[in-house]
């Protein structure tokens, strides 16, 4: 993906109509005037996902991978079907590598809980960057209170830029794993994960991304970026709530024991004795969010038609846009998302507190959040309370970011005198 | 553009963002009797209310900490009325309070505190925007939590 040149003065990407992708989404129907600025932390539904939903529960639907009659063997189908799309949506190089799960928390908490005592030991370390979500921060730092290990954290520079050299420089022989996001939640910063992947490999470390904001808006290719774990949340995909996918290379799957135990992931059982199945299958015990899968595998489908490429290249646009509408009102100040900020603007009023801002731009009509985002560390590293986050999806468009500055204006009328 | 038809204006009215501005008591008591602190994990806000209660008298009152417009301007409007209450008082112009923003039974309401409740009248504002009426109450259940814990520091938390 090239560089995102910070200046501008449109930003529309030539045949691509926000306004006709705003039509396929049926709460924008509801509420004409709602100006949704808050995708990352989770994204409306087209039409395509909650009919296709529904639709599946009318035709397809009985149990999967139990049934001998022809219903449940369709809905097997359809379930799989899913698998796949989401394999090729990565470009996995197999469909064994993807496991359905309840969404990204849930996909680094089984790695957290299943690779962890596998592998790690007492004095080894696990880095995490310092613009994690909470969900990539937890989970490591239980795991390394219970095992003895180490967790380091490694920084972003001033500019919100990944500091590659400070990595290289926390890398090092007890380095087990390094737990990533792809594209920060709070800043928009892009981390360059193919070099992070290079560098860890060659000290023998594992990788995780968390793709819950990348994936939605960019094309990902976990065989190109090297990763050994990328997990992403289902509803900030366009899909719905509850679904998530771990994707894990498979001889690192392969090693690792199960997590949650029941039906559905062993190949027999004794009172003695139980053998569990090979993966995915392993990892997916109980009944699994059928539909739930059918209607990601639906949204992933409707990102695919409006094609990732140009998806980047319209939100890229978007966020340039929003920084430059933004610093244009004085007293606003943008947490900096490096050289290659990607569909998240953050930013403060001074001396306005960020709910207040909230409640306003609520009362005009444009849907932010407000606060920490789950990433206090952030927050204290940056001496802040808190941030305004504006969050891009398809149906954004400039009209949108025009709101929200005029929201913002009005807001600082108020507050700063 | 405003979808909900509810003026900003009744939350945000000028005596609100002026004590959020400027609030009142706004340091640490150097010898109190009792403090607690409020945090609102939802949004990272943090009050700390110091009492210094006499006999049954708050002869004093203040408090520390970050917040919201709203939050500051509650918490800056109590340590006003609270000081020099008595600890009942104190206790029922809380209740008086806490039925009047979240929209709940208020009961009969002293005729000695009718000044107070009036002045704390601005806040009521927060009705209207069910997600803020914590922010409003935070610095009350803070200094709630004080007078029982004493100087044992509780920490109150929205839930």
């Amino acid at each position: 993906m090239a560089a995102a040149p910070l200046r501008f003065e449109k930003a529309t990407v030539r045949g691509f109509d926000p306004r006709a992708v705003r039509r396929e989404f049926p709460i924008f129907t509801t509420h004409p005037e709602l100006v949704f600025l808050d995708s990352g932390a989770s994204a409306q539904k087209p039409r395509a996902v909650i009919d296709g939903i529904a639709e599946f529960y009318r035709t397809d639907y009985a149990n999967v991978h139990r049934g001998v009659y022809s219903l449940s063997a369709r809905a097997t189908d359809r379930f799989e079907e899913a698998r796949e799309k989401a394999r090729a949506f990565l470009n996995a190089a197999d469909e064994r590598e993807i496991v359905f799960l309840r969404g990204a928390t849930e996909a680094i908490n089984l790695v957290a809980q299943s690779w962890g005592p596998a592998c790690l030991k007492p004095g080894d370390e696990i880095i995490i960057s310092d613009v994690e979500h909470h969900s990539n921060i937890v989970p490591w730092q239980m795991l390394c209170e219970r095992l003895g290990a180490r967790l380091v954290v490694t920084p972003t520079d001033p500019t919100g830029e990944f500091d590659l050299a400070a990595f290289e420089a926390l890398l090092s022989p007890r380095t087990r794993l390094v737990a990533v996001t792809h594209i920060s939640n709070v800043t928009g910063t892009l981390l360059p994960i193919a070099r992070i992947v290079e560098l860890a490999h060659a000290k023998g470390a594992k990788v995780l991304v968390d793709g819950c904001q990348a994936l939605p808006r960019m094309p990902v290719d976990v065989q190109a970026l090297g990763c050994d774990f990328y997990v992403f949340s289902g509803h900030k995909a366009y899909g719905p709530t509850g679904t998530g996918i771990l994707y894990g290379r498979y001889d690192a799957l392969q090693s690792m024991p199960p997590w949650q135990t029941g039906g559905g992931m062993i190949t027999s059982v004794e009172y003695a004795k139980t053998e569990f199945q090979d993966p995915p299958h392993r990892f997916e015990a109980g009944t699994p969010d059928i539909a739930g899968a059918v209607g990601l595998g639906l949204a992933l489908d409707f990102v695919e038609s409006l094609g990732r490429e140009t998806i980047a290249e319209h939100e890229q646009a978007l966020t340039g846009y929003a920084v430059d509408q933004l610093s244009r009102i004085p007293d606003v100040q943008i947490a900096p998302g490096g050289q290659h900020q990607l569909s998240i603007v953050s930013f403060n009023i001074d001396g306005v507190h960020p709910h207040d801002v909230g409640t306003v731009l609520d009362q005009h009509g444009v849907a932010v959040r407000v606060g920490h985002h789950c990433a206090q560390p952030l927050m204290e590293k940056l001496g802040i309370a808190g941030t305004v986050r504006a969050s891009l999806g398809v149906y954004n468009d400039e009209a949108d970011i025009d709101r929200l500055a005029k929201a913002v204006e009005a807001c600082r009328e108020m507050f700063v005198r | 553009m405003n979808d909900s038809g509810i003026d900003l204006r009744e939350l945000y009215q000028d005596i609100i963002l002026d004590h959020g501005r400027h609030p009142r008591n706004f340091r640490a008591l150097e010898h109190p009797t009792h403090l607690a602190r409020g945090h609102n994990p939802l949004c990272g806000d943090r009050v700390t209310v110091y009492l210094a209660v006499e006999g049954d008298r708050i002869a004093d009152v203040s408090f520390e900490g970050r917040g919201c417009a709203i939050s500051t301007a509650a918490a800056s409007l109590m340590t006003e009325v609270l000081k020099g209450k008595t600890v009942a008082e104190a206790r029922a112009l809380f209740a008086q309070f806490h039925a009047r923003v979240t929209g709940g039974e208020a009961g009969e309401s002293p005729e000695t505190l009718q000044d107070d409740i009036d002045r704390l009248e601005p806040l009521t504002g927060v009705k209207a925007f069910p997600v803020r009426v914590k922010c409003a109450t935070l610095p009350w259940h803070a200094f709630e939590a004080a007078l029982k814990s004493g100087l044992a520091a509780a920490t109150v938390k929205t839930e």
